[in-house]
């Protein structure tokens, strides 16, 4: 007989044995080497087969040891079972200050794969790619309508690399006037890169003190603004999201001593085609068009770093740069005060076609993007506040600086919430910076998110602001539903800096 | 009673140096690798390098962070911790015994005096706490 | 708009919310003589349909390599491109994923990567390799720096003259405020870098010798004429390569007393895409690992045992050390070093050997055929070449360009076109084949030597 209408608890699923389950194979390809697979069909050999042995003699390799040997079978499951690993901004909020993590548009993809813009090579005759160098020109254009700027290069590959080339011209320009000078200005709360960058460009870095709202404060700026000083560096709004409501008389200082004023333009996603920085008396500026405009992380680049200036830092641009030439476009070496290339070929013209399919896409819309960008960040801020600490109370911008302080009461650190937040499906907020804030949670959420997944992260945030309190053990061994848990990184870090140690932890052995 | 050993002094810095006849044995404090976290490396100077006072003679590591370490005294490389290359945790777990750093052989003694006591450092870490 | 989710109704709750009257309440502290509320100077939003129109017209009016047979190399060669990886490289998790500073949630990026840093470092024959640099010159720039650190207190750099000009031009550019003097060598008659020029060129003051290999010309140098010159004074060893498929089929750089390689690692399944993203790559010895710059994936485990991959030294990096960083370096290729990994995984052993064997094959029938050819064409160069070589043209290189275009054929890149300011080798071409190019192709391009 049997018990159709009565409600018995099912038995308890019974979990695979971990090493049997498909989905929890770890590791990469070169763990299970299959000699004899392949992957790829030529088409036979239309010409007489060479020898390379014959050819090269001593020189000739017969093989690359070690290599991998897999179907394609083999290779798209590995990297299918890869991707699953990864969290993404296609799944869920990523509140990375500083970091502007906004939706990917799929448009910028398509037209960045177009065979006439994808399948073109570089030294191509100039007549062949006219097309290439008119979307290099029409970018150009809509850079300076968005910042003010008499020229925008394109050619940096990244923030980091524009920055580079702003302080290479900075200091071009210097020499040319006759000085050099030794310093450049940077504040206590910038990112990591400015310093670096500085240094590079063959000058000292003096630190600026932030006032008590985190902005540059005035009379220390006028006592270290010596003619030693080259530039000073900013972020505006800066690393705690605060907008420097005194930039104009910031910029009047820096121009009274000859020296430039340098913006960084990471967050120019909190007033992009509401300010423009050159009426704010910037000089030079790079952009992250993996910011801003929207180009994708791709999981660490590529992306691209164009540097506006002004008219004074024209001559030094790095060449070539586009002009227009007949009825088409033309590139021009021909600039004697060039500071040079800061690589080969124009730029990450892939990253450029994306950017102006995103600029095209706002037109004169795009304001809508800082104003939506704020009023998120805003609204995320009302919601967090009574739960986290706010080290500076000044208005907030696009992003959010909170601090672990109330939870280091519980002996849970912001690395922990980030951490514990995993386990909601989102992504961690910025955390090792800025530096003036210790236990930082810096929250950028994009003015791509709905309030619904506003709402959906801050009652995360919540939660795990009350799992501090009640049972912080929770959110100090998190996280717990991800594909592995908190790896030793300290392990990884000394097995790497041991001398004679690179295998496996920094690539497979030699097999 | 303190937990710092008084056989020797302390730097503001957060070195201690313990001093036998010319020969000198440097490391950092208790505080300091509490400070520091797992320490993952240590990139030492070479063998007869010479320091003056308060020079920087090398770095310490951990995941996140990087510390100069400072030669409180002046004097000349004479030996390196052989075991930290394989074991730097070795300064976390005994930074007052086994994870010592280097020894020199001292150029004057002077500067000894301006360093601090076993009981003045004790009072100088807590003071930097509550800066 | 479409990329913005929030209702106009949604949009005034989230106001009301914060307690602000209007968008402008929430940008009070911007000074009002900058504050702009007219919109910016641009069209008005344009939908898809139009954008494809736009961008479509424009892109029709390029040249491209799936329409024209192109010989066009000199430092970004058109390989293949397996299907599945521009595929795979659309999946959102890939495509959309942040910097891998959270391991747990980023094991796909952080395997990918470690991978990578493997098959450079077996394709080179050195120890360690990084997770990727920006493309090839930059690459180059950084080992020079590298070398500097490594070696300390030394203040010259030789050169060869068969590295790519523009690499050599980047050079001079990172390197103008270092008190650094750059020292280039001349190639030999034969194409290769004089070896006694380079031994010459050399001295304790160097802290770095450089060459690359196939140079410029495509001429194939030997590794263990710059170790030696190096080694002879205590100064580095770089090698420069950015067409990878050569290592598959010649001694790679590690297996001849190399100190770093670098280069270019696009050959490996990306488009040209007119010069941008590529991929490059930095290599080196365990010795020199503390000071190479970028990013590097390492393998460690979990609490339970269960493998996985993290960043590691980060103290080398910017964010930590600040002005004492081994480099300003903040972001790697990360997407396109995946596209080389996955090209490379499918590629194997077997499928890089036979793709070199090809592009070798008609290279070498490309060369025997001009060689035999009466008229104004010779090989420039004796040296031993891989899949580009260099035209030397009796008559003008624009009209060889002229002609073959009317073939459809991209003939080649005019040495003019790398060098626009150099006066020597005006009368050159450099010409490439990859796997790609098909006999009746490489027919053309004869055709058009013939008709001189």
């Amino acid at each position: 007989m049997s018990d159709h209408g009565t409600l018995t608890s099912p038995e308890p699923l019974v979990r695979a044995d971990s090493r049997l389950d498909r989905r929890r194979r770890f590791g990469s390809l070169f763990d299970a080497p299959h000699p004899g697979r392949v992957g790829v069909l030529f088409p036979p050999l239309d010409v007489p087969e060479a020898d390379p042995a014959a050819l090269y003699g001593k020189q000739h390799r017969p093989v690359v040891e070690g290599e991998v040997e897999a179907s394609e079978v083999d290779v798209v499951r590995h990297f299918t079972r890869l991707s699953q690993m990864n969290f993404a901004i296609d799944t869920a909020l990523y509140s990375l200050g500083s970091c502007t993590m906004k939706h990917n548009p799929r448009l910028n993809e398509e037209i960045a794969r177009l065979p006439g813009f994808n399948d073109t090579h570089p030294y191509a005759p100039e007549h062949l790619a006219q097309g290439n160098l008119e979307l290099l020109f029409r970018l150009e254009e809509a850079l300076k309508v968005l910042t003010g700027f008499a020229r925008v290069t394109l050619q940096p590959s990244a923030g980091a690399n524009g920055e580079l080339t702003g302080a290479l011209m900075i200091r071009a320009a210097h020499v040319k006037a006759g000085n050099a000078r030794k310093h450049v200005l940077v504040p206590d709360s910038a990112h990591g890169t400015n310093p670096a960058t500085a240094h590079f460009a063959g000058y000292s870095v003096v630190e600026l003190g932030s006032s008590r709202r985190g902005t540059v404060d005035l009379s220390e700026l006028e006592a270290k603004l010596t003619e030693d000083v080259a530039a000073l560096m900013i972020t505006v709004p800066n690393t705690l999201g605060v907008f420097e409501d005194r930039i104009l008389d910031v910029a009047k200082l820096v121009h009274g001593k000859g020296a430039y004023l340098y913006l960084d333009g990471a967050n120019f996603n909190a007033f992009v085609g509401k300010v423009r920085p050159a009426d704010m008396g910037v000089d030079v500026m790079h952009m992250n068009l993996h910011k801003t405009f929207s180009t994708p992380h791709g999981g660490g680049g590529p992306g691209a770093g164009p540097v506006g200036v002004g008219a004074s830092l024209v001559p030094f641009l790095p060449v070539p740069t586009v002009e227009r030439a007949g009825g088409g476009f033309r590139l021009d070496y021909d600039r004697p005060d060039s500071i040079g290339k800061m690589r080969a070929f124009y730029g990450n013209f892939g990253v450029l076609v994306r950017a102006l399919t995103y600029i095209l896409s706002y037109g004169s819309s795009i304001p809508e993007v800082a104003e939506n960008a704020v009023l998120n960040a805003n609204y995320l801020r009302k919601r967090l506040a009574p739960f986290y600490d706010l080290k500076y109370d000044a208005p907030s911008y696009h992003e959010i600086v909170f601090s672990d302080h109330r939870q280091a009461a519980m002996g849970v650190h912001n690395i922990d919430i980030a951490k514990r937040l995993m386990d909601f499906g989102f992504h961690p907020p910025t955390m090792s910076f800025p530096l003036i804030v210790p236990g930082a949670l810096m929250i950028e959420p994009t003015e791509t998110e709905g309030k619904d997944e506003l709402d959906a992260f801050a009652d995360a945030m919540i939660a795990i602001a009350r799992e501090c309190e009640t049972s912080p053990g929770i959110v100090t061994s998190a996280p717990h539903t991800t594909p592995v848990g908190r790896l030793d990184e300290a392990g990884a870090a000394r097995e790497a800096s041991r001398p004679g140690n690179f295998a496996p932890v920094l690539r497979a052995p030699v097999r | 009673m303190s937990v710092y050993p008084d056989d020797r002094r302390y730097s503001r810095s957060h070195e201690w140096i313990r001093v036998d006849g010319d020969v000198g044995t440097i490391g950092i404090s208790d505080h300091a690798q509490k400070e520091l976290g797992e320490v993952v490396f240590v990139d030492m100077p070479e063998l007869g390098e010479i320091f003056d006072a308060g020079q920087e003679f090398g770095t310490i590591e951990s995941v996140k962070a990087v510390s100069e370490l400072f030669l409180p005294v002046a004097g000349e490389i004479i030996e390196l911790n052989g075991v930290l290359a394989d074991e730097p945790g070795a300064v976390n777990e005994d930074p007052h015994g086994d994870g010592w750093l280097v020894k020199i052989k001292l150029s004057s003694d002077a500067e000894m005096d301006s360093l601090l006591s076993a009981a003045d450092y004790e009072k100088f870490v807590e003071e930097e706490a509550k800066a | 708009m479409r990329y913005i989710p929030n209702s106009p109704a949604e949009r005034d709750s989230l106001l009301a919310a914060v307690g602000a009257a209007s968008i402008d309440d929430l940008f009070a502290t911007v000074p009002r003589a900058v504050y702009r509320t007219e919109p910016p100077g641009l069209p008005p939003p344009a939908s898809e349909i139009e954008v494809r129109r736009d961008l479509g017209r424009i892109a029709a009016k390029n040249a491209h390599l799936g329409d024209w047979t192109s010989f066009l190399g000199a430092g970004l060669y058109s390989h293949h491109s397996p299907a599945f990886v521009s595929q795979l490289l659309l999946r959102g998790e890939f495509l959309t994923s942040y910097t891998p500073y959270q391991a747990e949630v980023a094991q796909g990026t952080l395997t990918a990567i470690w991978e990578f840093q493997t098959h450079i470092a077996l394709l080179t024959g050195m120890d360690v390799a990084n997770a990727s640099m920006y493309e090839g010159a930059s690459a180059f720039v950084e080992a020079v720096l590298m070398a500097e650190r490594l070696t300390k207190r030394k203040t010259k750099v030789v050169v060869s003259a068969g590295v790519h000009p523009e690499y050599r031009r980047c050079l001079r550019t990172y390197l103008a405020n270092f008190p650094f003097t750059i020292v280039e060598v001349p190639l030999g008659e034969d194409g290769t870098t004089d070896a006694t020029a380079l031994a010459a060129a050399a001295d304790d003051a160097t802290f770095a010798v450089c060459v690359q290999s196939p140079n410029v010309f495509g001429v194939v140098e030997g590794w263990r004429a710059v170790s030696g010159a190096a080694h002879a004074h205590d100064a580095l060893a770089i090698g420069v390569v950015n067409e990878m498929f050569s290592l598959a089929v010649l001694e790679p750089p590690g297996a001849a007393g190399v100190d770093i390689a670098c280069g270019e690692a696009a050959s490996f399944g990306l488009a040209p895409s007119f010069g941008g993203p590529l991929v490059g790559f930095l290599a080196c010895r365990d010795a020199g690992k503390r000071q190479i710059p970028g990013r590097l994936a390492g393998r460690t485990a979990d609490a339970e045992g269960r493998p996985g991959f993290c960043l590691t030294l980060s103290t080398r990096e910017q964010h930590i050390r600040r002005e004492r960083a081994t480099s300003n370096i903040c972001t790697n290729q990360g997407l396109f070093a995946l596209a080389a990994t996955m090209t490379l995984s499918v590629l194997g052993k077997k499928g890089l050997r036979e793709t070199a064997v090809q592009c070798l094959s008609k290279a070498e029938y490309l060369k025997a055929s001009v060689k035999a050819l009466p008229g104004p064409f010779s090989v420039a160069f004796a040296g031993k070449t891989f899949n580009e070589f260099t035209l030397r043209c009796g008559v003008p290189v624009d009209e060889v360009l002229r002609r073959a275009e009317a073939r459809k054929v991209l003939a080649g890149v005019p040495y003019a076109r790398l060098e626009p300011a150099a006066k020597a080798y005006r009368d050159l071409l450099l010409v490439a084949v990859t796997e790609r190019t098909p006999r009746s192709g490489l027919d053309a391009f004869l055709d058009t030597l013939r008709s001189f």
